[in-house]
């Protein structure tokens, strides 16, 4: 396996607390390798602060496989870097070049307030399923499993929604900050299968007002929440959720 | 140390339903004055903490993840085992068991198994129940896939992702809970003590990650799901916040470490590609499902996978395990695989690799069905490598990926540290020496939905102890202990990171306590590691303060205990002088194959600390089988 050596010139947001003021610094890396993955490049910016007695750049990040949603960052300018069913832990550097000026913000959002540096808290999302993003069954007594057959294809698109991973780059794309991709994708998971339809409807109700006491903006069907999302979930999860917000508020 | 395992009497079918009506009752009225700590959100943390709040306790759960569904077990790939037989292919709780025992080198406790694999089926109920969009037929029934060390279909799945799936089902619960003001949950928390009061456990210390604030919690009891210690080898499938340091500091207060030496190293994982590497990634076992493993006949073959013919490739598990072929267990599997490189035919840099071949997959039921069986994990390895395994084989290479050890258990999931309960990867009791594909997540949900929280009141409504609050002198201790602990760690301002310390202590267990352990191996790792520890301490480099946002400073809390708690993996690996499931010592092996020696070492290991400087000691569960009689595990 060849391995080209790059140098590179990172901008990188920095911000030493909640309250505190932030603001772009200039770092330049050596020796990336075009196997790393980005949150590796970001390492190894980390060990070389480190080694000159400076505190590391604090980054959200834990499976870097892509599925537990932790990692978020903005990379010049688009959250995850810009390629598509990517997330940035597996953002390979061999998609850059060598002398590449590289641009590292966290997700910038009213409702996600930054912690420290890339770090942003994204509680607002476990609230709006604490909202009524789920089945409400207790544990035990539950019929057999194959007791009800469920269409593959209802399945399937069951399954499309649920494997939003929660990271929260559709709120970062869009102009208004709109969670609207997040929670209907939720609401699509439960709405498609039969053990989510008695509540169909007053759960869109419930996550919907949650969104919005959470500040979220409002969704103008811009789309950029589809074009970034790292498990490519289709807006139509959005018709979905407005088509059944709306035969709720009539109810 | 009191090791009674208090496995119930009578034949292992019934000693579960017997026990639960035995169990005493705490009443509807009393549950709601008990405070139920519960440290971790994966599979087992969640659905403990969602069916506890349900029964009626208080709950309250930490976590170190900004929102508890990003526990580990969300990266779980390839699947849950249940005993359905929905495929009519001969599989019953009986058989799920079995095959459990014998894949675990009948190395765990036989009457937890048999107890897991007969709740197995309740939790595909549960989770359909909840959500769960499992793949299903076009019937619309549930579909299954095999996995290793089985002959039978019992895997359920949802893509690639099952983990995911099952722990959002969980997530979900949990949340409707809290949202029911049920369970107070907190995120980026970390557990840094287990406070016992009087012997019993009875709280906690965490500090807030975004404030650093340090926090006592009192409650009635204490049940620890934190997961495996993986990461004590650096590089591991493990997410990169995995840790030992719950467990670890339980085992400090008292609490038994069982098996800390039975580790599984995956046979299906990327190979490492460079010294900055920072995880492996697995390619889920359901892989073999399909794919088939070789490596050229030859030693040193350069030639690209395509122009080896045919006659000139060795397909060694079908070639040595005819019976189970690409299926064979994964300690057998990964073994093969380093046995083969060992000999110079391995493939890619560094020779450190296998193929795994879809080729004739793809010929045989077409290029679309295998995408929409593994679309999302060939996407990954393409991601990765930047190869397509559609149309190259993959290279994959054994990882460190599991840990069977853990904390001692009795049949009611308690420590012999009474009130500190432990579940999931986080105990010892289910996968003996090595685990079988797809069973952790069952055993995970099968503890959190439908073993604890029964045997919970075994000790909630005997145990008759004072209530208190986190005044007590014992949780001010605690707390102090843990300031103490940090502000050592900070005044050092030595001259390395966290990370490197952790790399090289990674790569020393990885060589001498790995795929292969020797006496003499593991006898130099007793001096290395402490001679690394020592520096660590002397050399560190860990900047900021404690009173912020500090990674650099969760790491090397975590990284300082991964140095204790390895010194004991050791001793273990050197006190178990045999061969069992992931546990190879090379002295003791039959044509490559793991050779027990059950007159010795029928027994389950458990360390006890005895503080800083003191050996720890080792003391015996003798495993005893009524129902499945060990016998030389082969899956020729
Ligand atoms: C890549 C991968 C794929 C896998 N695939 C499969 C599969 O297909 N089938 C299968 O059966 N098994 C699989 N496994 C194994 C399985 O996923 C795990 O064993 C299982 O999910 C562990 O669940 P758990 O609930 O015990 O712990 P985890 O899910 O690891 O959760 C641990 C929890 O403890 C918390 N925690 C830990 N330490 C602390 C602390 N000090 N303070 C506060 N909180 C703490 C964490 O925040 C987290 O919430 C896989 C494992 C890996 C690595
Ligand atoms: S670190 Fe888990 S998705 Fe990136």
């Amino acid at each position: 396996m060849s391995d080209k050596k790059m140098k590179l010139k990172l901008h990188v947001y920095r911000q030493a607390s909640k309250d505190a003021a932030g603001a772009m610094k200039e770092y330049v890396v050596e020796d990336v390798s075009e196997h790393m993955s980005f949150l590796e490049m970001m390492d190894h910016l980390n060990e070389q602060l480190m080694n000159k007695g400076e505190e590391p750049i604090a980054f959200d990040h834990d499976c870097r496989e892509g599925i537990c949603g932790m990692c978020s960052m903005v990379i010049n300018g688009i959250p995850h870097g810009g390629h598509r069913g990517v997330t940035a832990c597996q953002l390979h550097m061999r998609h850059f070049k060598d002398g590449d000026e590289i641009f590292v913000e966290p997700w910038r959002a009213r409702a996600f307030p930054v912690l420290r540096d890339l770090v942003v808290d994204r509680q607002a999302f476990d609230r709006i399923v604490a909202a009524g993003g789920y089945v409400s069954i207790n544990t035990g007594g539950a019929p057999d499993a194959n007791a009800l057959p469920i269409s593959k294809k209802e399945a399937d698109l069951s399954m499309d929604a649920a494997a939003c991973i929660g990271c929260g780059a559709c709120v970062a794309a869009c102009k208004n900050a709109s969670a609207m991709l997040f929670v209907a994708a939720k609401a699509s998971h439960l709405n498609h299968l039969p053990q989510g339809e008695p509540e169909r409807y007053e759960r869109v109700k419930k996550m919907a007002a949650q969104m919005d006491a959470e500040g979220f903006g409002t969704c103008s069907n811009y789309s950029s929440c589809e074009a970034v999302c790292p498990k490519e979930i289709s807006v139509r999860v959005i018709a979905e959720f407005n088509r059944d917000l709306l035969k709720a508020q009539a109810k | 140390m009191n090791l009674d395992a208090k496995i119930p009497e009578g034949p292992i079918e019934q000693k579960w339903s017997k026990h639960k009506l035995a169990l005493p009752l705490v009443n509807p009225a009393n549950k709601r004055k008990h405070k139920v700590i519960i440290v971790g959100t994966g599979l087992a943390g969640a659905s403990a903490a969602a069916t506890l709040s349900e029964l009626g306790y208080q709950v309250e759960v930490f976590c170190f993840q900004d929102s508890p569904r990003r526990a580990h077990s969300i990266a779980a790939q390839g699947g849950i085992n249940a005993a359905k037989n929905y495929q009519n292919d001969g599989d019953s709780v009986r058989r799920l068991a079995y095959d459990t025992v014998k894949g675990g080198d009948y190395r765990s406790r036989e009457a937890n198994v048999y107890r897991l694999a007969e709740v197995s089926a309740n939790i595909i109920d549960q989770c359909v129940a909840q959500g769960v969009p499992f793949a299903r037929e076009y019937g619309g029934h549930l579909a299954n896939r095999s996995f290793g060390g089985a002959q039978v279909s019992r895997t359920f799945y949802a893509r690639g992702q099952t983990g995911q799936q099952l722990l959002l089902g969980a997530y979900q619960a949990l949340e409707k809970q809290v949202n029911a003001g049920a369970v107070k949950m907190h995120s980026r928390h970390e557990m840094l003590e287990l406070v016992v009061v009087d012997g019993h456990a009875r709280g906690i210390v965490t500090r807030d990650l975004v404030t650093g604030k340090l926090e006592a919690w009192a409650g009635d009891t204490v049940v620890l799901a934190t997961g495996g210690y993986g990461n004590v080898f650096y590089l591991s499938t493990n997410a990169k916040g995995s840790n030992v340091t719950a467990t670890w500091r339980a085992a400090k207060k008292g609490a038994g470490f069982a098996n800390p030496c039975y580790t599984q190293i995956h046979p299906t994982c990327i190979p490492q590609a460079g010294d900055y590497q920072s995880k492996l990634t697995l390619m889920s076992e359901s892989l073999r499902n399909d794919g088939r493993v070789w490596v050229p006949k030859k030693a040193g073959d350069a030639r690209k996978p395509a122009q080896i013919p045919e006659e000139e490739r060795d397909y060694y598990l079908e070639r040595k395990y005819p019976s189970f072929g690409n299926l064979a267990p994964r300690d057998i599997s990964s073994r093969a695989a380093k046995q083969v490189c060992d000999e110079g035919r391995g493939v890619g840099p560094g020779g450190r690799g296998v193929y795994l071949d879809f080729a004739d997959a793809i010929k045989r039921v077409g290029k679309q069905v295998i995408s929409e069986r593994y679309g999302n994990l060939f996407d990954m390895y393409a991601t990765i490598t930047g190869d397509d395994p559609y149309t190259v084989p993959m290279r994959i290479y054994p990882a460190v990926h599991y840990t069977m050890g853990g904390l001692w258990v009795d049949y009611n999931l308690m420590s012999n540290l009474p009130g500190l309960h432990v579940i999931g990867e986080a105990n010892f009791s289910d996968h003996g020496a090595n685990r079988l594909g797809a069973s952790a997540l069952m055993q995970g949900l099968a503890d959190g939905y439908f073993v604890l929280p029964y045997t919970i009141s075994a000790y909630l409504a005997t145990a008759k102890q004072p209530k208190l609050t986190s005044d007590h002198p014992e949780f001010k201790k605690a707390v102090d202990d843990a300031r103490a602990r940090m502000t050592k760690l900070l005044n050092v301002k030595g001259k390395r990171t966290v990370d490197s310390f952790h790399r090289e202590l990674g790569v020393l267990l990885w060589n001498k306590c790995g795929m292969g352990r020797t006496e003499k191996g593991l006898k130099e790792l007793l001096i290395e590691i402490p001679r690394l520890r020592e520096e660590f301490w002397r050399n560190v480099n860990v900047p900021g303060s404690a009173e912020s946002l500090n990674q650099a400073l969760e790491k090397a809390g975590r990284v300082a205990d991964f140095f204790e708690f390895a010194e004991v993996l050791v001793l273990d690996a050197l006190d178990r002088d045999e061969s069992c499931g992931g546990h190879f010592r090379e002295e003791h092996e039959d044509q490559g194959e793991a050779k027990r020696d059950d007159e010795k070492f029928q027994h389950v290991s458990v360390w006890e600390w005895k503080g800083e400087g003191q050996a720890p000691v080792r003391h015996k569960e003798p495993l005893v089988f009524e129902s499945f009689k060990p016998s030389i595990r082969s899956y020729k």
